[in-house]
C-alpha cells in the first residue's frame, strides 16, 4: 500500500460516508409530503433534525480532502460538472434552512415545500453530477477541456432519478427505526416501493453503464479483479432479498442496514471498475495526487482526528438513540 | 462581462453574505459559554432562560452560516481551477484539516447543544456548549491562515507555476497569520457582543424584561470593555504588518502615493483617490502623521503608491474609503465603551436612554465593519490572488460564461430569500422576547454532594455520568 492507495480509500470512504449519511437526510425530506398531518411532519423532522449537519459536514470535508488528496479531480470535476454541483448546492442550502425557519414559522407550508424542493434538487443533482461522472470529462493539460452541457444526457439522467429513489429507501429505512405508529406504517409501505425501483434501476445500470464504458468490463474480467468483484452482484441480490423478507415481517433495524448494504455493493463494484482512473477516460490517480508531503501531512489529520470525529458522532447518535416522540424538538 | 469578473463578483458575494453570519456565531457561542457557565455555577434561574433566549438567535445564524459556507469550498474548484491547482499542495490541506477539526465538533455537538437537554446531564450539555465555541473559533484558525497565505506566502517553493509545500509550520503560520487571526476573531467577538447591547439596550429602552436584559447588557459590556480597546491595539499590529509585508496595499488603503524624502508622511483623513490621475482630489491631510502610525516615529518613510508599476497597484479608491469605514467603526466602538465605563463609574448605566439608544443604533456596525474590512484585504491584495506570485487574471477556470451568469443569478435570488426570511424569523424571535416560564429547566436536575450529577433522561431512565 503506498500513500496514494491510502487516500483513494480514505476518499472513497468519505464520499460513501457521506452519500449514506446524508442520503437518509434527503430521503426523509423527499418523503416528507407523504405526512399526513402536521405532527407527523414534526416527528419525520425530528428524527433527523440533531444529526443533519453533521451528516452534511462529511461532503464539506470530503470537499476539502479531494482538493488536498487529488487536487486534479477537484478542479476538473467541479469546473465540468459546474451547473449540477451549483443546483446541488442550492438544493442544500433551502434543506438546511428549512430546519430552522419552519421551527419558527407560523407559515409552516412554506418550509416544508423548501424542505422538500430542497432535498429533491439536491438528490436529484448529485445523482447527474455521478452520472456525469462516469461518462469522462474531456482533459487537456490537466485543465477541463469540455463544454458547459457535456454532462447532460439520458445516462446522467438516469442516475439522477436512480440516486433519488436510493435515497427515498435509505430515508425510509431510517423513519422505520425512529418511529411509530402511522409514519412508521407509512415508511414501511414507502420502503417496497423505493426498494423496487432501486432493484429497477440498478438493472438499469448494470445492462447501461458497461455499454457506455466497455473498458468497465475489462477492469472486471481481469485478474486479479475476477475473484473478487463477483461478490458485489451478489451481495447486492441477497440485501435485496432480506430488504423484502424484513420489510414484511415489519423488522425495524434491518431494512435501513440492509438499504445500506445495497449502497455499499453497488459503490464498491463501480469503483473497483473505475479504478485507477481518477478522472475518466484517461488520467490516472498517480496523476491527479498531490504532492507527497501534502499526502502525508493531511494523512496525520485524518489519522489523528478523524477516529476522534467518528468517535462523537457515534457518541451523538447515542445520546438520541430510540424512537422519537410526538412533541419532540426544540421545546424540550 | 467576462468569466473572471463574474466569478469574482460571485465570490465576493456569497463570501460577504456568508462571513456575516459565522461572524456572529463565533463570538455568540462564546457568550453563551459564558451564560451556560454561570447557570451551573450560580443555579441562578435567569441564566438559563437567557441561554435559551440567545440560543434561538445562534440556531438561527448557524443554520444560514452553515449552507452559505458550503458553496464557498466548492466555488475554489468551479471557479477558479487555476488558482485551485496552482496552490492545491499548499492551500488544500487548511481547507481538509478546517473540515476535520472545526465543522465536525460544531455539528456534531450543535444538535446536543439544542435538541439534548434532557438527553445528557447539564455538565455534557455545557461541555457541548464549550465544544462548538472551540470548533467556531478553530475554523476561523484554518481559514484565516489559507487566507492569510494568499497574503504573504510562505513555506512553499515555486516549480513550473506550481506551488509545492517546504514546511508546513510556515504555511500556516505566515508572516499575516497572527495579525490575521487575532483581528477576525476579535471583530467576531466585538459584533457578536455589541449585536447583544444593542438587543438588550432595545428592550430596556421598551422597559420590557428589565431583569433580564439589564443581566444580559451587563455582561456584554464587560466582554465589550476587554475586546473593544483590544481590537484597535490589533489593528495597529495589522496596520504594520501590511506595511512592512504589502506595502502597495497599505499605499492604497492610505491613498499615500508619493514616498516621503523630506520629513513625515501626512495622513490623509479625506478624499477621493483618482487611479488614473494619480492623486487625491479634495484632500485632507494631516502631517507627518502617517508616519506616526506606521513607523511610530515623526519622519519615518512610507512607500507611496507611484513606486509600484501601475498594474501592480490595487484600488486606492475603493480600499482608501472600506478602511476608513472600519477604522472609523473601531475607534467608534471603543469610544462607546469609555463612555460606558465612565457611567458604570457613575452607576447610571441602565438609566442612561441616550446611552441605551446609541447602543441599539450601533449595533449593526460590527457587521458593516467587518465586511468592509474584508473588502479592504481582498481587493488590497489585487492585482494579485497570491500576493506577488500569482495574478487574480490567471486564477479562472476554463468555464462558459453563462455557467456564471446562471449561478450568480442564482445566488441573488437565494440570498434575497434567505436573506429576508433570516431577517423576518430573527425579528420574530427578537419581538416575542424571552420565555420566563418554558420550557421548564433541567428541574429533576440534583447535584449531590458526591459531586456526581444524576438526570432524568426523556424516557424517565436514571442517567449518571
Amino acid at each position: 500500500m503506498n500513500l496514494i492507495h491510502i487516500w483513494v480509500f480514505l476518499v472513497g470512504l468519505v464520499v460513501i460516508l457521506y452519500v449514506m449519511l446524508d442520503g437518509f437526510n434527503l430521503g426523509v425530506g423527499m418523503l416528507f409530503p407523504g405526512a399526513a398531518n402536521r405532527a407527523e411532519q414534526d416527528v419525520m423532522m425530528a428524527a433527523i433534525a440533531p444529526v443533519w449537519d453533521a451528516n452534511q459536514t462529511w461532503i464539506v470535508f470530503g470537499g476539502g480532502a479531494l482538493f488536498a488528496s487529488f487536487p486534479m479531480i477537484y478542479t476538473v470535476l467541479f469546473s465540468a460538472l459546474y451547473i449540477p454541483l451549483f443546483t446541488f448546492l442550492f438544493g442544500l442550502i433551502f434543506r438546511g434552512v428549512a430546519f430552522e425557519f419552519r421551527a419558527n414559522s407560523h407559515q409552516k407550508h412554506i418550509w416544508n415545500r423548501a424542505f422538500f424542493g430542497g432535498s429533491l434538487v439536491a438528490a436529484f443533482a448529485q445523482g447527474v453530477t455521478l452520472g456525469g461522472y462516469i461518462e469522462g470529462i474531456r482533459v487537456r493539460a490537466g485543465i477541463f477541456a469540455g463544454g458547459p452541457w457535456d454532462w447532460l444526457t439520458p445516462f446522467s439522467i438516469m442516475t439522477g432519478v436512480a440516486l433519488t429513489a436510493g435515497y427515498m429507501l435509505l430515508g425510509a429505512g431510517y423513519l422505520i427505526i425512529k418511529t411509530t405508529g402511522p409514519v412508521q406504517e407509512r415508511a414501511y409501505r414507502q420502503a417496497f416501493w423505493a426498494g423496487g425501483a432501486v432493484a429497477l434501476f440498478l438493472c438499469i445500470v448494470a445492462v447501461w453503464t458497461p455499454y457506455h464504458n466497455p473498458e468497465f468490463v475489462a477492469n472486471w474480467l481481469s485478474r486479479p479483479r475476477i475473484y473478487g468483484v463477483w461478490v458485489f452482484p451478489v451481495l447486492s441480490a441477497a440485501s435485496f432479498v432480506l430488504l423484502f423478507h424484513h420489510l414484511k415481517k415489519r423488522s425495524e433495524i434491518q431494512p435501513f442496514v440492509w438499504s445500506l448494504m445495497i449502497f455499499l455493493s453497488a459503490y464498491l463494484a463501480l469503483q473497483s471498475a473505475i479504478y485507477p482512473c481518477a478522472i475518466l477516460p484517461d488520467i490516472s490517480v498517480a496523476e491527479a495526487a498531490s504532492q507527497p508531503e501534502t499526502l502525508i501531512f493531511t494523512l496525520w489529520g485524518v489519522a489523528l482526528i478523524l477516529p476522534v470525529v467518528l468517535g462523537y458522532v457515534w457518541y451523538s447518535y447515542r445520546v438520541f438513540r430510540g424512537k422519537v416522540a410526538y412533541g419532540d424538538g426544540y421545546e424540550q | 462581462m467576462d468569466v473572471l469578473s463574474l466569478s469574482r463578483i460571485q465570490f465576493g458575494l456569497t463570501t460577504a453574505f456568508h462571513i456575516l453570519f459565522p461572524t456572529l456565531t463565533i463570538g455568540l457561542s462564546l457568550y453563551l459559554v459564558i451564560l451556560e457557565g454561570l447557570w451551573l455555577r450560580t443555579g441562578n434561574e435567569i441564566y438559563y432562560r437567557m441561554y435559551r433566549f440567545w440560543i434561538k438567535i445562534f440556531a438561527i445564524h448557524f443554520a444560514v452560516g452553515v449552507v452559505s459556507g458550503i458553496t464557498l469550498e466548492f466555488e475554489f474548484g468551479t471557479n477558479f481551477a487555476r488558482f485551485s491547482q496552482a496552490v492545491s499542495n499548499v492551500f488544500a490541506p487548511l481547507l481538509a484539516y478546517e473540515g476535520m477539526t472545526a465543522f465536525f465538533l460544531e455539528a456534531g455537538f450543535l444538535g446536543i447543544m439544542l435538541f439534548g437537554w434532557k438527553r445528557v446531564s447539564p455538565a455534557v450539555h455545557f461541555l457541548s456548549t464549550c465544544l462548538v465555541a472551540v470548533g467556531a473559533s478553530l475554523s476561523a484558525f484554518w481559514i484565516m491562515a489559507a487566507n492569510a497565505w494568499m497574503q504573504t506566502p510562505a513555506g512553499y517553493e515555486l516549480i513550473h507555476g506550481k506551488f509545492h509545500v517546504t514546511r508546513f509550520w510556515d504555511v500556516i503560520f505566515n508572516p499575516a497569520f497572527p495579525t490575521h487571526l487575532t483581528h477576525m476573531l476579535l471583530a467576531s467577538y466585538e459584533t457578536a457582543v455589541f449585536a447583544v447591547a444593542g438587543i438588550s439596550a432595545w428592550f430596556l429602552l421598551k422597559r420590557q424584561h428589565e431583569a433580564f436584559f439589564r443581566k444580559s447588557l451587563s455582561i456584554a459590556l464587560v466582554m465589550a470593555a476587554l475586546i473593544a480597546p483590544l481590537q484597535v491595539v490589533a489593528g495597529d499590529f495589522k496596520g504594520q504588518n501590511v506595511a512592512r509585508y504589502q506595502p502597495a496595499k497599505l499605499a492604497a488603503m492610505e491613498a499615500h502615493w508619493d514616498t516621503n524624502t523630506q520629513g513625515g508622511a501626512p495622513f490623509v483623513a479625506f478624499a477621493f483617490p483618482d487611479m488614473k490621475a494619480e492623486k487625491n482630489l479634495c484632500e485632507i491631510t494631516i502631517p507627518d502623521m502617517l508616519s506616526l502610525i506606521i513607523t511610530h516615529s515623526l519622519h519615518g518613510e512610507v512607500r507611496g503608491l507611484k513606486t509600484f508599476p501601475p498594474e501592480d497597484r490595487p484600488n486606492a479608491a475603493i480600499t482608501f474609503w472600506t478602511f476608513r469605514i472600519m477604522a472609523g467603526i473601531g475607534f467608534l466602538l471603543a469610544g462607546v465603551m469609555l463612555w460606558a465605563g465612565y457611567l458604570a463609574f457613575r452607576k447610571r448605566l441602565f438609566d442612561t436612554p441616550l446611552f441605551l439608544k446609541t447602543l441599539v443604533m450601533i449595533q449593526p456596525l460590527g457587521f458593516v465593519a467587518t465586511v468592509v474590512g474584508w473588502i479592504t484585504v481582498e481587493v488590497g491584495r489585487q492585482p494579485w490572488v497570491v500576493y506577488g506570485l500569482i495574478r487574480t487574471k490567471d486564477s479562472v477556470s476554463p468555464i462558459a460564461a453563462g455557467n456564471v451568469v446562471w449561478s450568480l443569478g442564482m445566488f441573488l435570488i437565494l440570498f434575497a430569500v434567505v436573506g429576508g426570511s433570516y431577517f423576518y424569523f430573527t425579528l420574530k424571535v427578537l419581538r416575542n422576547g424571552p420565555d420566563a416560564e418554558a420550557p421548564a429547566t433541567p428541574s429533576e436536575v440534583s447535584i449531590p454532594a458526591s459531586g456526581k450529577i444524576t438526570a432524568t433522561n426523556a424516557a424517565g431512565r436514571e442517567v449518571t455520568s
